[in-house]
């Protein structure tokens, strides 16, 4: 058996499977306002990401996620409760003073405010941070700039303008704070348009410079030398990329928005994932570029991807049996619990175990391995 | 390996050649050096041998270029990338991906490779580099010298026959320079490899170099030959060939090393004089700072510096990147408030002050001098620096043009040379006339003129009254310039005295002529030359 099958040897996991199990997850959550499977499904990203996230700058994302959705929870409520006029319940809460408005806006200042427009606000809000955070859990565990290493042949240069933005985008914001600082020295205090055009001014002709640079040195280091094909070829792979990725779209929001046409889901789906496949098979043949230490795809991948897939299909079947335990229809009710979607997203906890542990440098390994295992006379002799 | 026949260039706009007539044979495993002053072409010369000149430049080229055999002229700079690895003036603004091992294999990626011979090329790229350490580490993360050595093996890994580098050592400390040196001289001599660098900094590498290539400047012909030979007459030279000049040794040395076995005689010459002792200014207290302590995050950055600065000053501030070197400066001109101890500029705590305020008390020219201009003239940079101090409308104008006569008022800051645009700073900063000038870094880019200048500068600056403080890695510029020395470590003053106590003995931070004429405490060939004609006088 090789190592990469191994759930126990230490290597980081294919970022792909990663975001397979939290776009999964996130889809999941999206069919549903019942807090208990929402709920759970943020326990579990919580869990995977504590248990399996590097030690790397992008770790930290998940935490950065958790706060934003608060946020959005919190206003949310606050819009719904001060704002709206619609879809208040008969328990009154509070009283707050209020502003009259004209009742055509739809729009109130104030006023009451009840307890299942609260809660209302609540649970949509717990859903819109529910699939917030599955999107933090995946930056915090596969780093988004690998998943781009995956990106196949014919869209490379698409795949390498995205590296270049993802280092160039922090480049600018640290380039910015230097400048600031530095216009400080010619006595300037004050802020304003002004400012901001001579901030800009330095910071642009800056990333300007860098860019022709990089691309300097991607030319001198053979960017493009085996990557040219005729015209025809080239836009051939463009059409059917880009038709397919549009029909991958559709069928995406056909399949989760439950209020369109059966043929526009899976169907449109399917036919755009043939005509993207296609797309970049006709467009991979063209480039002679090869891969280095490509990820492998292994059981652990399987395992994490797969346990994602499950817990989606758990819950969309769920939603389609009982619907009416997915979309409350009394807010103020204790919610119910789905007993399928339930089980199948406690199945998404399978990679706190299955996805192996993240490498840690051997430097620093070494020591720790001599402590818990290896027989001191080996070390000694 | 390399034949340029007759090469000229000229860029599309300007309005003569950068290189014209250039003949030039360099045979397989040499070191060439490409010597001469900033704008005299030795970037250009670089950029031809791979073909970005004219490929990727735009402009003209005449006459043929001929790499390994390929003409440049049908051939890209990517067809040559498994011929040539170029490596440009910043290595961090040409990495592409984002770890050492992806950067290495990135240019095999491109030629299209099989995965083991990548996977083998790899290791052995990082061992020969002694990079298996960092395999791991984000490029960004490294220090210079490591960024250097990745760029080094990311072009090595496509197994090129010829390496061009473009000022390799210029950013980097004198350790970290040694390291990347020591690295390109192995794979000279191990591998085989021809090697092509031009450098500023002449007394770093002209010992390795089997050739020096002199660009003499516009409308004189390129001189190619020994480096001896060609040093002896050149307007750029390191200070060890200076005193060879000045003692007249013949052959010139080009090493401590070969200086030391000549300099006997001269040694015993100079033995009954007396180095000048350097005056101790005796200037009012200008600033102050006491038991500082700082730290960013987790990094440690001060852990209790005591520094007094008086009026008359040169004072030179050295250490290893990451001593605390720049923080210091940040907290004596209030970008960065301690989080312990007492910085008084003047009497008052920079960090209090309004930014209005602060430029009357003190300036400071940070390591991109570049980040202090905006304005897209010379003369309207200097304009709204007199709007900003409220100085007499043209001082600052009048300023610049002392520190560097006869740069055109209506060029961009950007397309002024990195001297003159330090000295454009620096007079935009000294408008308001501030007691104390910080200088970061001053000397990175520029030639051995530009250098002379600047010393001149900071000279008559403290003659004037003003304390100055330079943080930098350039030892002869604090050989040439500085009364006082503080070398920081791990953010503690670790040495504090008059230059020649605390260089002289030191191995990393002693000047050439110091090393030569150790233990006689000398330390500028200008020094020697003075002694020397005084001790003929008066005999």
């Amino acid at each position: 058996m090789r190592a990469e099958h191994l759930p126990r040897f230490p290597r980081a996991l294919h970022p792909g499977a990663w975001w397979l199990w939290a776009v999964a997850l996130a889809a999941a959550a999206s069919r549903t306002t019942n807090p208990v499977p929402l709920l759970l499904v943020l326990a579990v990203t919580g869990f995977v990401v504590a248990a399996r996230r590097t030690s790397a700058p992008w770790g930290r994302a998940y935490v950065a996620f958790l706060k934003l959705s608060l946020v959005l929870i919190v206003v949310r409520i606050l819009f719904q409760a001060l704002l709206s006029s619609g879809a208040q319940g008969p328990t009154v809460l509070l009283t707050l003073p209020s502003l009259p408005m004209p009742d055509s806006s739809g729009l109130k200042l104030g006023g009451v405010v009840t307890l299942e427009a609260v809660l209302r606000a609540t649970y949509e809000g717990l859903q819109l941070a529910t699939i917030l955070c599955c999107v933090g859990a995946a930056n915090a565990l596969g780093s988004a700039r690998r998943l781009l290493r995956h990106v196949p042949g014919a869209l490379y240069e698409v795949g390498v303008a995205c590296v270049i933005a993802l280092t160039f985008a922090p480049q600018l914001v640290t380039d910015a704070a230097r400048v600031r600082q530095a216009h400080r020295l010619r006595g300037r205090d004050r802020s304003g348009l002004g400012a901001l055009r001579r901030l800009a001014m330095p910071v642009l002709e800056g990333a300007l410079e860098r860019s022709v640079d990089l691309a300097a040195a991607m030319d001198a280091r053979g960017y493009g030398r085996t990557t040219d094909a005729g015209r025809s070829s080239r836009r051939v792979t463009a059409t059917l990329v880009g038709a397919g990725v549009l029909g991958v779209c559709v069928g995406v929001y056909g399949l989760l928005s439950g209020s369109s046409p059966d043929w526009l889901g899976m169907p449109v789906l399917v036919a755009g994932l043939l005509a993207t496949a296609a797309g970049i098979r006709v467009g991979g043949r063209r480039t002679g570029r090869s891969r280095y230490r490509p990820d492998p795809w292994a059981l652990p991948e399987w395992l994490v991807g797969g346990s994602g897939v499950l817990a989606a299909a758990a819950v969309f079947l769920d939603v389609h049996r009982s619907p009416a335990s997915f979309f409350l229809a009394s807010v103020t009710d204790v919610p119910p619990v789905p007993v399928l979607a339930t089980a199948g997203i406690l199945v998404a906890l399978l990679p706190a175990v299955a996805a192996p542990p993240t490498p840690v440098p051997v430097a620093v390994a070494g020591p720790q391995a001599d402590r818990s295992g290896a027989p001191r006379g080996e070390v000694a002799a | 390996m390399i034949e340029l026949d007759r090469v000229g260039v000229t860029y599309a706009d300007a309005p003569a050649p950068v290189l014209a007539g250039v003949d030039l044979d360099v045979p397989e495993g040499e070191l060439v050096l490409v010597v001469g002053r900033t704008g005299s072409g030795k970037t250009t010369l670089l950029r031809t041998l791979n073909g970005l000149v004219p490929h990727f430049s735009g402009g003209t080229l005449h006459g043929r270029v001929l790499v390994d055999g390929r003409d440049t002229r049908t051939h890209r700079p990517r067809d040559l990338a498994d011929v040539v690895g170029y490596v440009g003036q910043d290595p961090l603004a040409g990495f592409v991906t984002d770890t050492v091992e992806e950067e290495l294999a990135y240019g095999m990626e491109s030629l299209g490779l099989p995965s083991d011979v990548m996977r083998k090329r790899v290791e052995e790229t990082l061992d020969l580099l002694g990079l298996a350490d960092v395999r791991d580490r984000a490029v960004a993360d490294l220090s210079g010298g490591q960024q250097q050595r990745v760029a080094i093996g990311s072009v090595l890994t496509t197994h090129p026959r010829l390496l061009v580098l473009d000022e390799p050592t210029s950013a980097l400390d004198p350790l970290a320079a040694e390291e990347v040196l020591a690295t390109l001289q192995r794979l000279v001599h191990d591998l085989g490899l021809t090697v092509v660098l031009a450098e500023h900094r002449l007394e770093r590498v002209v010992q390795y170099a089997d050739r020096v290539v002199l660009l003499p400047g516009p409308g004189l012909p390129v001189v190619s030959g020994a480096p001896g030979d060609v040093l002896r007459d050149s307007p750029v030279a390191p200070p060890v060939v200076e005193l060879g000049r000045i003692a007249g040794w013949d052959p010139l040395p080009l090493s401590v090393r070969d200086a030391r076995r000549l300099a006997g005689p001269l040694r015993e010459r100079l033995d009954d004089v007396r180095p000048p002792a350097e005056p101790v200014p005796q200037g009012r207290l200008v600033a102050e700072a006491a038991d500082l302590v700082a730290s960013y995050g987790r990094v440690p950055a001060l852990a209790g510096g005591d520094v007094r600065l008086a009026a008359g000053e040169v004072v030179a501030l050295m250490g290893r990147n990451g001593a605390g070197k720049s923080t210091l400066l940040k907290t004596l001109v209030g970008m960065k408030r301690p989080a312990h101890g007492r910085v008084l500029v003047d009497g008052l705590v920079p960090a209090d002050l309004r930014a209005s305020e602060l430029l009357r008390h003190v300036g400071m020219v940070p390591q991109v001098p570049g980040d202090l201009l905006y304005a897209a003239t010379v003369a309207r940079e200097c304009e709204q620096a007199d709007r900003d101090t409220g100085v007499t409308p043209g001082a600052t104008l009048e300023l610049f043009a002392r520190l560097s006569p006869g740069v055109p008022l209506d060029r961009h800051p950007r397309d002024l040379s990195e001297g003159q645009r330090l000295t454009l700073a620096l007079a935009v900063v000294l408008a308001a006339r501030p007691p104390l000038l910080l200088l970061d870094e001053p000397t990175r880019g520029l030639d051995y003129t530009a250098k002379h200048r600047l010393v001149d500068i900071l000279r008559d600056l403290a003659a004037g009254g003003h304390a100055v403080l330079v943080a930098t890695h350039d030892v002869e510029l604090v050989a040439e310039v500085a009364t006082r020395v503080l070398v920081l470590a791990q953010g503690e003053v670790v040495a504090d005295g008059p230059t020649a106590d605390v260089v002289v003995s030191s191995p990393a931070f002693a000047p050439q002529v110091a090393k030569v004429l150790a233990p006689q405490r000398w330390l500028t060939p200008t020094q020697v030359a003075v002694a020397l004609a005084e001790a003929a006088v008066t005999p």
